[in-house]
């Protein structure tokens, strides 16, 4: 029989076993994170307006030369995307090199190097719609990390510690917009951070800057005055994929059914 | 605790004990938890400055403007006016120490980014002034008809 | 090149970034954890449930669990864009992520075993340490051998009665203990996939349990097939040596020995076979009705482009074809090795259909990607991402099996 006084001895003692390990991994430190709540800073966040694109994809180029992804790579932080809906119901998607070099072809890209031709009569409708890093509120991509290697910061961009990083590429998979990739020179995940260097110091993303047309702003949500808050609070804005419960930071103005 | 059943355990527990004065040795000091908490600011603190700290290579416009006032002001009363400098010019980068860093890119390919006549309606680029490339002057530079600070300006004939 | 382009075929619509990131070693890596598992799964039916038809493979696929465990490891590694980086995992561990539960589930499974081992062939590591011990001048292989048993024994030396019945209980402990590990090992392995909410294809909560399922079904094929193997190579070694010595077991008695644990383990590989192809098809089904959003492009997947893959190898090939040949009375040793071979690559095909399969199309669902695997390497990564390292990986296991039998000898009776 146990005595109820060596049942609670036991027991203490087992919980304070069962403490000393918890307390070596030290993974939750209560005081900093209380010191870290309630921040005031602010809230990145990004406005496209499709309706404004042209398609020159400058700010592909811009941002590939801005951020150090090497420029004839396949992959890209930021692409721009080509929907032609045809009369007969279809809609053809391409992004040939990410629009690195805008569409130079009227043809419509459809992989291992062929392209599908469009009659002009046949087009219903055709837009642009650039893509970035949605800087998500519940980033899939950080959730996955098992090292710890990608963060959110306070200010809400998702950054990636390229010497931290294993490669497992389980983020790359994780992310339902497809912005993640290897970079081909560090050999660790990489992608769009809202050119954090640059919004940091108060200036606009490459992209933003390089963008003639004004389909792009970078602002801070956390601030009632930024225009680009304004429009996000005022208009009928839309997000991408919001079915994935990801809450994306990347909000679109005439944004279309037709797109991915 | 005398039964020789416990020596495996005694082998775990020395395994764990190595492991954790690994950690201690192997993680960095700033690694912890951030903003976000475990699950979205698990990460090392330094790293946040190490982005912050890397290098800016397009200054835009303004950063132009200091040393060369006319040919920003031209461009300000121009159709292109809203066309950074270094959409054409390439990024500043060192630029006034080092002028040769500068890229100018004075291709067709440049300028066919927009000018290539794509028919969409209900698109901006519908509306956009546009070429056949294929088809308009082929070989020429459009620099030499079109000056493209003003492209209602005569280009760079000879 | 960008990591992927060398081995994806893109076709229609993707996202600039799409590549098939995860090839042939994740793969592997469900197939090797699997292998374990089940390996595992099968020695404890005998040490925790007693069923004693299993005697012979028990200790068996103990070993063979434990010489496959460092190769549960190896596909990561060689997946890892940083390699070097692995040990991070333990270092700072973020276990919102399923991959950060590899490396303690990982080696907590790996110090059961190793003690469960350990308990096994302690009898055998104090005999022969003590057997060395008692030579005279001993050479420098038999000094490095006694050093070897001897650290091997832990200071245990007590082989009484009393001793090696502790070190019996302590065992059934363990395998009672390592089932749910071995299942969470590899349940977790699933969940790694299934908790993939961006791939449409991967994110079911079935997917664990059909881990595990098909992964007790792949370890005890492997058995089957390993132990029929070895029994094969005993009987013509046993020809020769019994004109010496006799007493040895006879041809005969090896070979009703073997038809006796085959006839009995395949009897465990149908059930666990019987659930694993429920739970595949109740998945299959459940989507084609549910018909979600990601159907139709899952569907093109799985009923056009890799119709051939799954439907023709993996449920025919490598579950209706076995399951016809087992079910047939009068299992012969033929039979049983065709059969297992035909469900390891049943089981292989199911995870490549996932892995492989996950990834053939875009998660735009407007285009598809097509994985060409890398035969010849040209470079480090088709090399480690290819054929040949795949191929690697399969192999590694039966060279640690042969130096493990070296210092543990599973067919030598002990106990």
């Amino acid at each position: 029989m146990i005595s109820r006084r060596s049942f609670c001895k036991k027991s203490l003692l087992f919980a304070g076993g069962l403490a000393i390990p918890l307390s070596c991994l030290e993974l939750f430190d209560p005081k900093r994170l209380l010191a870290e709540k309630d921040q005031k800073g602010p809230r990145w966040v990004f406005l496209v307006d499709t309706r404004k694109c042209v398609g020159c994809g400058f700010c592909v180029k811009g941002c590939k030369v801005e951020n150090e992804v090497p420029y004839d790579a396949n992959v890209t932080r930021t692409w721009v995307e080509r929907y032609v809906v045809t009369t007969d119901g279809k809609t053809h998607i391409d992004s040939p090199k990410g629009a690195r070099d805008g569409f130079p072809n009227k043809g419509i890209d459809i992989g291992h190097g062929k392209l599908e031709e469009i009659k002009d009569d046949d087009i219903d409708k055709a837009f642009f719609v650039p893509k970035l890093c949605n800087q998500c509120d519940n980033p899939p991509c950080v959730q996955v990390c098992p090292v710890g290697a990608t963060y959110q910061t306070a200010d809400g961009v998702v950054l990636i510690d390229r010497s931290w990083c294993i490669g497992c590429g389980y983020c790359i998979m994780g992310c339902p917009y497809g912005v993640r990739f290897f970079h081909p020179v560090f050999h660790v995940a990489e992608k769009c951070n809202f050119c954090y260097h640059r919004i940091t110091k108060g200036m606009q993303t490459a992209c933003v800057d390089s963008c003639a047309f004004g389909a792009r702003r970078v602002g801070n949500l956390r601030d009632p005055e930024d225009p680009v808050t304004k429009v996000i609070m005022t208009e009928r804005v839309n997000v991408l994929k919001e079915e994935y419960g990801t809450k994306p930071q990347v909000f679109y103005l005439g944004l279309s059914k037709e797109v991915k | 605790m005398k039964s020789h059943v416990w020596r495996p355990l005694f082998v775990v527990l020395v395994v764990i004990a190595l492991v954790l004065v690994a950690r201690t040795l192997l993680v960095p000091a700033d690694f912890g938890v951030g903003a976000r908490g475990y699950m979205y600011g698990w990460h090392r603190a330094g790293n946040e400055q190490q982005w912050k700290d890397m290098k800016v290579k397009y200054k835009t416009a303004a950063f132009c403007k200091d040393c060369h006032p006319d040919k920003y002001d031209e461009m300000k009363e121009s159709p292109h006016r809203n066309i950074n400098c270094e959409n054409c010019h390439g990024p500043a980068l060192n630029h006034p120490d080092d002028p040769k860093s500068l890229t100018i890119d004075r291709s067709r390919e440049l300028c066919a980014r927009c000018h290539t006549r794509l028919p969409y309606p209900n698109s901006g680029r519908g509306i956009m002034k546009g070429i056949d490339p294929k088809t308009h002057n082929v070989g020429l530079d459009c620099v030499t008809c079109h000056w493209p600070h003003d492209p209602r300006k005569e280009g760079h004939k000879k | 090149m960008v990591h992927g382009e060398a081995w994806t075929i893109k076709e229609f619509f993707t996202y600039p970034n799409e590549y098939i990131y995860w090839t042939i070693q994740i793969v592997m890596y469900p197939f090797m954890t699997g292998l374990v598992a089940g390996a595992f799964v099968l020695s404890s039916l005998y040490h925790v449930f007693g069923v004693k038809q299993l005697k012979g493979i028990a200790r068996f696929s103990l070993v063979f669990s434990f010489a496959l465990l460092p190769v549960a490891m190896l596909p990561l590694l060689m997946h890892l864009q940083q390699p070097l980086r692995g040990i991070e995992v333990m270092m700072t561990p973020h276990f919102t992520s399923a991959i950060a539960a590899f490396g303690i589930v990982f080696s907590t499974y790996g110090m059961i075993v190793a003690s469960e081992l350990w308990f096994v062939f302690r009898k055998h590591f104090v005999e022969t340490a003590l057997a060395l011990k008692s030579i005279e001048g001993r050479s420098a292989l038999q000094q490095g051998q006694y050093l070897l048993f001897s650290v091997l024994t832990l200071g245990a030396w007590d082989i009484s009665h009393e001793a090696l019945e502790a070190d019996e209980r302590a065992v059934k402990k363990l395998a009672a203990a390592g089932i749910p590990v071995a299942c969470f090992l590899h349940g977790y392995a699933g969940f790694i996939f299934g908790s993939v909410k961006a791939n449409a294809l991967w994110m079911t909560p079935l997917m664990p349990v059909i881990f595990i399922c098909s992964a007790v079904v792949s370890g005890i094929a492997l058995c089957i097939l390993t132990y029929i193997l070895t029994m094969e190579i005993r009987k013509q070694l046993s020809r020769r040596r019994r004109l010496a010595h006799p007493e040895l077991p006879s041809m005969e008695e090896l070979k009703s020995a073997e038809a006796h644990v085959v006839a009995m383990t395949s009897r465990y590989l149908l059930m666990f076979m019987v659930a694993a192809i429920t739970l595949e098809l109740l998945d299959l089904i459940f989507r084609g009705y549910t018909a979600v959003k990601s159907w139709d492009i899952l569907r093109s997947v799985i009923y056009e482009r890799d119709f051939v893959n799954i439907f023709v190898v993996q449920y025919g090939l490598g579950n209706l074809v076995p399951f016809v040949l087992f079910l047939i009375p009068g299992l012969t040793i033929r039979r049983a090795v065709v059969g297992t071979v035909l469900v390891l690559l049943g089981v292989f095909m199911m995870r490549w259909n996932v892995v492989i399969g996950g990834q053939a199309f875009s998660s735009s669902f407007s285009g598809f990607m097509h994985y060409v695997l890398p035969l010849w390497p040209d470079n480090m990564e088709t090399l480690k991402e290819g054929l040949v390292g795949a191929l690697i990986v399969a192999g590694v296991p039966f060279c640690i099996f042969y130096v493990l039998n070296k210092v543990m000898p599973v067919f030598k009776e002990t106990h």
